[in-house]
């Protein structure tokens, strides 16, 4: 088995080049010495990756194959069962272990968005023959796109995207990489090789209006809201009428920071939310600060993302949270069964994609319940958050009376409802 | 609008205009010596990561505040290596510790954002407080504003009144002058790019042991170059750049306000003013032809005796 390289090499990839500029690359040339990294039978699917053998195998200037850590019997019997016509989904079942990828727009943290995200990695970790790796703080745009891209170049089966941003390149690279399957959160964008993903968010949103409206004393709620786009604008309004439904006097107060994670300018908006008399404060950000704020002056808030009652443990009362561990799971058992994963998931309370933390001990027990049996309504699909008739700030009609809000029409929604005093623009 | 509304503007104005005070006292300073350091948002970024990891492990923040000073005089001791050793372009050196001091504390930080820190609370005046209105503006604080109350008062009786002062004033004006008067230029100008970059590092201090109790990526947010738009605001006088610092913070807090007041102008708009601001001051400082307050040597290189 001395001379096995050169001859297999020169039959198997005779209308390649030796040093392939595709994602399978096969050998590179370093002063004359070939390097072996990788080999491929099949142009563009069939291959084999050997990561013992970075030895050089075979010296191009005296042409002498050098048999420095080459192949073992087994492997070389393994290339040959390939060859014989295995499809290349039997190689994977073969090898049951399977690479995920995940990559964050922001650094982990121990609160906030990506921490969710990484907290369901962990339980994809954890499963029987997965490996799981992860890019954090990766910007939107190009920059995603390498990093997506170099995933799919080390053989991932699988990758999640977890912002929105990543949604264009991810399409790119889904194109380039069939055999990868691709999932990305919060965007409308799917092909044949790449679904997305998100939560129904605003359900938990409802049910923290709802605990929210029952503890104020002032009948005003502030709300600091990142960026006025659809997912925030809907979860104000689904937190506005919760909040309603245990206090019809209540107002809820915006203020737009237009930032996802600044603790300096979410603290002064929060800050300015407690001024004008917000006694709880809630937030659609992913910093803890505006928490803080609500702590220092003694009044109530509501987290978000994760519990963050580590951060206020005094006004604390509840966080609407991720939790993607259920769901990740899910869909990696489907892509290890070969199924089709490329449509749009919108889960909510019934899959337990998300939720609401514990409520603090400040909240009466009365109203624990009450927001207990909400929410099993919700999960169970008994009750809906978004039920006409519901009229907009300048009292239009927005959903008719009887009439539930469209998924379109949550997707797309650009408007506050009555109560809610600030702008969406 | 109301002194409900105006009297927590007001000391909102202060505690936000605190940490741009602090690095536009450290970059006057500076570039009194006539060494502009355009590096002030990366040596915010360092002291404030710096003084939150020391606070952290230490538990004092009084610890944390010095070691965020001392870690901006570091680092704006590179470009003291640049500028005064090797003589390197000062423009190019500055804008490169920025990037180098920003990427560096995001790498640094990483492993400590969203833990939180012991950090400054508010400590009230004893009988200054109880003062109306000003009470309430400016002693109802933490102690790190009042300290920045006394800086820029230091710094102009040091420049005015000090035969050191007068010493970097001349530094900063016309070298020749200052060497043929005796005067150590080159060790002038290391001690207005130290106690400058330590006034920064205080500034970056402020932002994560006493205005947030965070660290994160960004947390400086442009501060550091509204900071260099203030020094040509404030004419390079120290009094003047409180005003200037206040004012800065003053509009940042006043647009949050307007918008929980329940305003309907697009917050889109009112997120401008800061901004907008700034673009004025420069464009009004210039019209005012008041650049000829900038040291006459700033920017430019000493070469050194042979």
């Amino acid at each position: 088995m001395e001379y096995w390289n050169i001859e297999h090499y020169g039959r198997w990839n005779a209308t390649k080049p030796i040093t392939s500029t595709g994602h399978h690359s096969i050998a590179s040339e370093v002063n004359g010495v070939l390097y072996f990294r990788s080999f491929l039978f099949d142009t563009n699917t069939l291959f084999l990756y050997s990561s013992q053998l970075k030895k050089p195998c075979y010296n191009l200037k005296d042409g002498v194959a050098t048999n420095q850590g080459g192949l073992t019997m087994r492997k070389i019997i393994i290339v040959l069962v390939f060859l014989c016509g295995f499809s290349w989904s039997l190689a994977l079942a073969a090898d049951s272990s399977i690479n995920i990828g995940f990559v964050y727009v922001s650094p982990i943290g121990d609160a906030g968005w990506s921490y969710a995200h990484d907290q369901g990695r962990l339980m994809v970790d954890a499963m029987e023959g997965v490996t799981t790796s992860f890019v954090e703080a990766v910007p939107e745009g190009p920059d995603s796109e390498r990093v997506m891209l170099n995933m799919a170049r080390k053989e991932y089966h699988l990758i999640f995207a977890t912002s929105y941003g990543y949604m264009d390149p991810m399409l790119k690279v889904a194109k380039q990489f069939p055999k990868t399957v691709f999932m990305h959160c919060s965007g409308f964008k799917t092909a044949k090789n790449m679904g997305n993903y998100f939560g129904r968010m605003y359900q938990a949103r409802y049910l923290s209006g709802m605990v929210a409206g029952a503890m104020t004393k002032t009948n005003i709620l502030g709300y600091v809201a990142a960026f006025p786009i659809p997912e925030v604008i809907r979860g104000i309004n689904a937190f506005a009428l919760g909040a309603q439904s245990t206090n019809p006097n209540v107002d809820i107060r915006v203020v737009w920071t237009k930032t996802w994670y600044d603790p300096a300018t979410e603290k002064e908006a929060a800050k300015s939310l407690l001024d004008v008399g917000a006694d709880v404060i809630a937030q659609h950000q992913d910093s803890p600060s505006p928490q803080e704020a609500a702590q220092e002056r003694g009044v109530y808030s509501v987290g978000y993302n994760s519990d963050m009652s580590k951060f206020a443990p005094k006004s604390h009362l509840c966080a609407p949270i991720w939790n993607w561990g259920p769901f990740y799971k899910e869909i990696v058992e489907k892509v290890r069964k070969g199924e089709k994963v490329n449509k749009a998931y919108w889960y909510g309370l019934d899959h337990g994609i998300v939720d609401l933390s514990p409520m603090g001990k400040m909240v009466p027990q009365d109203v624990k319940k009450r927001v207990l049996a909400k929410k099993n309504d919700i999960a169970s699909g008994k009750t809906k958050v978004f039920v006409g008739p519901l009229k907009d700030q300048n009292g239009k009609l927005r959903i008719a009376g009887g009439k539930l809000a469209s998924d379109q029409e949550l997707l797309g929604m650009t408007w506050f409802v009555q109560g809610v005093i600030g702008t969406t623009q | 609008m109301s002194i409900e509304f105006f009297l927590p503007l007001l000391a909102a104005a202060v505690q936000s205009g605190t940490p741009v005070l602090y690095a536009t006292l450290g970059e006057i300073f500076t570039e009194k010596s006539g060494v502009l350091n355009l590096g002030v948002e990366g040596i915010m970024m360092i002291g404030a990561l710096a003084a939150f990891v020391t606070t952290m492990l230490s538990g004092s923040p009084i610890l944390g505040f010095l070691v965020g000073g001392c870690a901006g005089a570091v680092l704006s001791g590179i470009h003291g290596l640049v500028c005064l050793v090797f003589q390197g372009n000062q423009v190019v050196s500055g804008l490169a510790l920025t990037i180098f001091g920003v990427g560096l504390a995001d790498y640094l930080g990483t492993p400590y954002i969203g833990q939180a820190a012991p950090g400054f609370n508010p400590l009230p005046v004893p009988i200054l407080s109880k003062i109306p209105f000003l009470g309430s503006v400016f002693f109802n604080h933490d102690s790190l504003v009042y300290i920045s109350y006394i800086i820029p008062m230091l710094m102009w009786l040091f420049f005015r009144y000090t035969r050191w002062g007068l010493g970097l004033r001349a530094v900063g004006e016309y070298p020749p002058a200052a060497i043929a008067g005796g005067l150590r230029v080159i060790s002038y100008r290391w001690v207005g790019i130290l106690v400058g970059g330590c006034l920064v590092g205080f500034g970056g201090a402020y932002l994560s042991l006493a205005y947030t109790h965070l660290w994160t990526n960004g947390l400086s947010a442009g501060r550091g170059w509204i900071a260099v738009a203030l020094v040509i605001f404030a004419f390079w006088d120290p009094m003047r750049a409180m005003v200037g610092a206040y004012l800065f913070g003053g509009v940042m807090a006043f647009q949050l306000r307007l918008q929980a007041a329940g305003t309907h102008v697009p917050s889109s708009l009112l997120l401008m003013l800061p901004y907008a601001l700034t673009v004025m001051v420069l464009v009004f400082s210039s019209w005012k032809g008041q650049g000829t307050e900038a040291p006459a040597a700033l920017g430019v290189n000493i070469e050194p005796p042979d």
